[in-house]
């Protein structure tokens, strides 16, 4: 118990601008605590019952009472705004973040990295790179929380939740469950470290054979048969998957929606819930026949098909330059 | 106080008109169920104290110890659950408005005073179901049931604690529905809503609360029990629910709740402040009106809870800004109230050091609120517990001040003796103490990053958590300390005379204890409230 920390440790992008907000936030309030208990007891002192003084009867003054109503307002203001500007920087990943698939269970942490390496409870990630974390839960929901970057995440069963960091500090950080979930809640903890970018890749290199997330999804592609309805050279039942993330796609009922990892997951699970314009339903549902590791792997898979690199198609993924494919009519661009 | 006046076992008052146990349980006197009410929620908040200092003492050390895990997780969420519906939700409106909103207002009884008594009968049957969760093995979900872990995977008890909380609803509702009907038709002749006094603001504003909110928690409940037994899909995804949807509805009363809790206590400092002041409340208006604007405001900022659930960025913008509007009514109060003193007549007895406690403990409640409606803070405090302690500063340092206070204050109404003065200052000052001991180092141990509902910890965080279990036993004295005297009290406290305190009120014009209707003769209002610059200056003598 030797040193009790009174500040966390600071170790990501976020971590300077919630601080400074968060010092900003504890000065404002010090001031008010002074002004209001020094009034307090300046006027219960000065004001105290003395023989023979009577108090003045006293209406109020609205010009007092309008500018303490308006004046916090400015402080008021402030102090959103500069909650909002990181909160919002927080939503919105850079686009060539590195992403690491998180699965929660009671009570445990799987992360997957898109080279293949799996780690349960531990998380590694390079120093001074950006890091997405697509995370969902197997159970109840979870929240991924670490103090030292001043983020967390609830992690919901059923859907992805995103989150973002730039570690800035090599060194080893808690991982702490914050949603409560069970028993073992406090016990659902584990740790961050962060490496400098050589040391992560002797670390990447260094675990046992791992294939890369992508091409485990790419086999299970073939496995399960997605193959022969999305075929790549777009004769197939289903639409063509190559290029569509992060792109809107336009759907049967004239809706457009943008393909993100959530769209995608749902698009696996339940493919009725969002028909892409011009294809019937027919593709079948995959909820209860894959885990969540094959789920995140078909998502990454889907995730790194380019136009240009084509779309694997049964078992002998084709690699070979096909040109641009042409888009399906339904397809917005 | 050397008041010459009858003993009030001479005189016929609500205590002694009729005798036995059946005259207390079948009683329509509003008074009479204030007290049925004091006694029930007592005993919980007991109840909810020994979780508490249960939950101190497995946080001494960083290793889990005391108990088991799941033990562990029942304490904290039979405390949450006990405190906030049990304890914090009835306590004021339940006891001391129901005691005081006909006399405050000159009115024989509450409009509808065999549902008051319902409302009671509510309130123990809920309270003696959630016992027998209590004694039968409790529930783990926390006090807020989130799914799907409630509907999937708690003990089956969350059926029975869901219906505890359900049933007490009502009896909140049924108060909520007495108050608002009696306040609009049964005020004495005179009585006009601008004369009201700002406990009446304040209780009427809760009661649209209580009477608006209420019905969600209550729909929520039954939709959760539904799900749980009947696996109907609406909250849990593997059902094709949406666990996102039971938190917005939890909230949207939940929220609100929070002011049911608080605006009633409000409604006391004023009365409190301005008879210790001896002056009209400072910008009366504002402060009436302040009430009625937190009500409705409350009710557009239930999401703040959400910020990391996954909610909608634009939506999580949204909810923050109008929160932080909340703030300015209450910021409102804090200065009205310090200014009331301004030009006053101030003394220290025991119901005024409460209210200061309140000033002290709200501020800081309130201001650490505003961290909390800061989203890139909140994202990183929320669920530590920082949370933890900015609630209970409201909620406990809040709420727990201001009944004290009330309960001092209006002791002599109610009983008819006077409560012993120095010792009451004593326990103020020991709650006081205590509390901050207990509850300011949370704030530390949350921005350092303690999670919230944590059985064991890294044990960096030991030092802070040994100070705040300090700190809880100190306030649990200060919480058994007036328990004795008060009783005490009863048998040996001065006789209080109708009016010790020479307050303002039409509650001060009756004896005390007041006569089964109130008053012996119809009272008529020709003055405004808080007149205190008519009423002779009492000689200064504590
Ligand atoms: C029986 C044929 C069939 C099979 C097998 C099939 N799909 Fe589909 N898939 C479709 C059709 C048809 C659509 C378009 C209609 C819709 O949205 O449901 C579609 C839509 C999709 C979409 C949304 C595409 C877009 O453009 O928005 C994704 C992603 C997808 N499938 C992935 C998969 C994966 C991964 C598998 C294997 C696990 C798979 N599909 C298996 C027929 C199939
Ligand atoms: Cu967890
Ligand atoms: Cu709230």
């Amino acid at each position: 118990m030797g040193n009790t920390p009174f500040w966390p440790e600071s170790a990501s992008n976020w971590a300077q601008g919630v601080d400074a907000l968060y010092i900003f936030l504890v000065l404002v309030s010090v001031v008010m605590c002074v002004l209001i208990f020094g009034a307090v007891a300046f006027l219960s002192v000065k004001f105290r019952r003395k023989p023979g003084v009577q108090p003045t009867a006293i209406e109020g003054s609205h010009f007092l009472e309008i500018t303490w109503s308006v004046l916090p307002m400015f402080f008021f203001f402030a102090f959103f705004l500069g909650g909002a500007l990181i909160f919002f920087h927080e939503r919105t990943p850079p686009q060539d973040a590195s992403e690491i698939y998180v699965v929660a269970k009671q009570w445990m942490w799987k992360m997957e990295h898109p080279e293949g390496p799996r780690e349960i409870n531990t998380l590694h990630v390079p120093l001074g790179k950006d890091v997405k974390l697509i995370m969902t839960s197997m159970d109840v929901i979870h929240s991924f929380y670490v103090p030292a970057f001043r983020i967390k995440q609830d992690v919901l069963p059923g859907r992805y939740t995103i989150m973002w960091f730039r570690a800035t500090q090599p060194g080893t950080y808690h991982l702490f469950c914050a949603e409560y979930c069970g028993t073992q809640h406090s016990g659902m903890i584990g740790s961050i470290i962060v490496q400098p970018e050589a040391e992560y890749q002797t670390w990447l290199n260094g675990g046992s054979s791992s294939v890369p997330l992508a091409q485990t999804g790419e086999k299970a592609f073939a496995e399960l048969g997605c193959a022969s309805c999305h075929r790549s050279d777009t004769q197939g039942r289903g639409p063509l998957l190559a290029g569509i993330y992060g792109r809107p796609v336009a759907l049967e009922d004239g809706r457009s929606v943008m393909v993100d990892e959530n769209y995608l997951r749902e698009s696996i699970l339940d493919p009725g819930a969002k028909v892409v314009a011009g294809f019937r339903p027919v593709m079948p549902t995959f909820q209860g026949i894959i885990s969540e590791e094959q789920l995140a792997a078909l998502v990454a898979y889907v995730k790194s098909l380019t136009p240009s690199s084509g779309q694997a198609a049964g078992a002998a993924p084709a690699k070979a330059e096909k040109g641009p494919p042409q888009m399906k009519s339904g397809r917005s661009r | 106080m050397a008041t010459a006046v009858l003993p009030p076992q001479q005189r016929t008052n609500y205590l002694n008109a009729e005798h036995g146990v059946k005259s207390w349980l079948l009683t329509v006197d509003h008074k009479r169920i204030a007290i049925l009410y004091m006694l029930s929620i007592t005993f919980f908040f007991f109840i909810g104290g020994i979780y508490a200092l249960l939950i101190r003492l497995e946080l001494l050390t960083p290793a889990g110890d005391l108990v088991q895990a799941d033990t562990y997780n029942r304490l904290f969420t039979g405390h949450g659950i006990v405190m906030v519906f049990f304890f914090l939700i009835p306590v004021v409106p339940a006891i001391l408005g129901n005691f005081l909103v006909p006399l405050m207002i000159g009115a024989k009884d509450l409009a509808f005073p065999r549902i008051n008594l319902l409302s009671w009968y509510l309130y123990v049957i809920a309270g003696a179901l959630m016992l027998h969760v209590i004694i039968t093995g409790g529930v783990d979900t926390g006090w807020t049931f989130y799914t799907p872990y409630s509907t999937a995977f708690a003990s089956p008890k969350v059926i029975e604690a869901g219906l505890a909380a359900f049933i007490n609803g009502f009896s909140s509702i049924f108060t909520g529905l007495n108050f608002i009907v009696t306040i609009h038709r049964m005020r004495a002749p005179g009585m006009t809503w601008s004369r009201l006094p700002l406990f009446i603001w304040a209780h009427y504003a809760t009661s649209l609360v209580m009477v608006l909110g209420t019905p969600v928690i209550a729909i929520t409940l039954v939709l959760l029990v539904l799900e749980r037994v009947f696996h109907l899909g609406i909250f849990d995804p593997k059902l094709g629910g949406d666990p996102l949807l039971f938190q917005h509805l939890f909230w949207f009363y939940s929220h609100p709740a929070v002011y049911i809790m608080i605006l009633p206590s409000m409604g006391i400092i004023s009365e409190l402040i301005a008879c210790f002041s001896r002056k009209r409340i400072f910008g009366f208006n504002f402060v009436a009106l302040s009430s009625v604007a937190i009500a409705v405001l409350g009710f557009l900022v239930w999401a703040h809870h959400m910020f990391v659930a996954g909610m909608s960025v634009y939506a999580a913008l949204i909810f923050s800004f109008l929160t932080f509007f909340i703030g300015v009514p209450s910021a409102i109060k804090v200065f009205n109230w310090t200014a009331t003193m301004y030009k006053g007549s101030v003394t220290y007895e025991t119901p005024m050091l409460y209210a200061f406690g309140f000033l002290g403990l709200f501020t800081i409640g309130g201001l650490t609120g505003l961290f909390l409606a800061t989203l890139g803070v909140d994202i990183h405090v929320t669920d530590t517990y920082f949370v933890v302690a900015h609630f209970h500063y409201v909620m406990v340092g809040g709420v727990v001040m201001a009944y004290l206070g009330g309960l001092h204050f209006w002791w002599p109404k109610i009983t008819g003796r006077m409560y012993p003065e120095s010792m009451g200052k004593l326990a103020a000052l020991i709650g006081f103490v205590g509390f901050n001991l207990t509850f300011f180092p949370q704030f530390i141990l949350g921005y350092v990053g303690m999670p919230r509902r944590y059985y064991q910890y890294p044990p960096e965080f030991q030092v802070l958590n040994v100070l705040s279990t300090a700190g809880a036993t100190i306030l649990g004295i200060g919480y058994l300390f007036p328990l004795v005297y008060l009783l005490w009290s009863l048998r040996y406290g001065e006789v209080a005379g109708d009016n010790p305190w020479n307050a303002a009120g039409l509650e001060w014009k009756t004896s005390s204890p007041p006569p089964t209707f109130n008053f012996d003769v119809d009272p008529v209002v020709d003055f405004e409230a808080y007149n205190y610059d008519e009423l002779k200056e009492i000689p200064v003598e504590r």
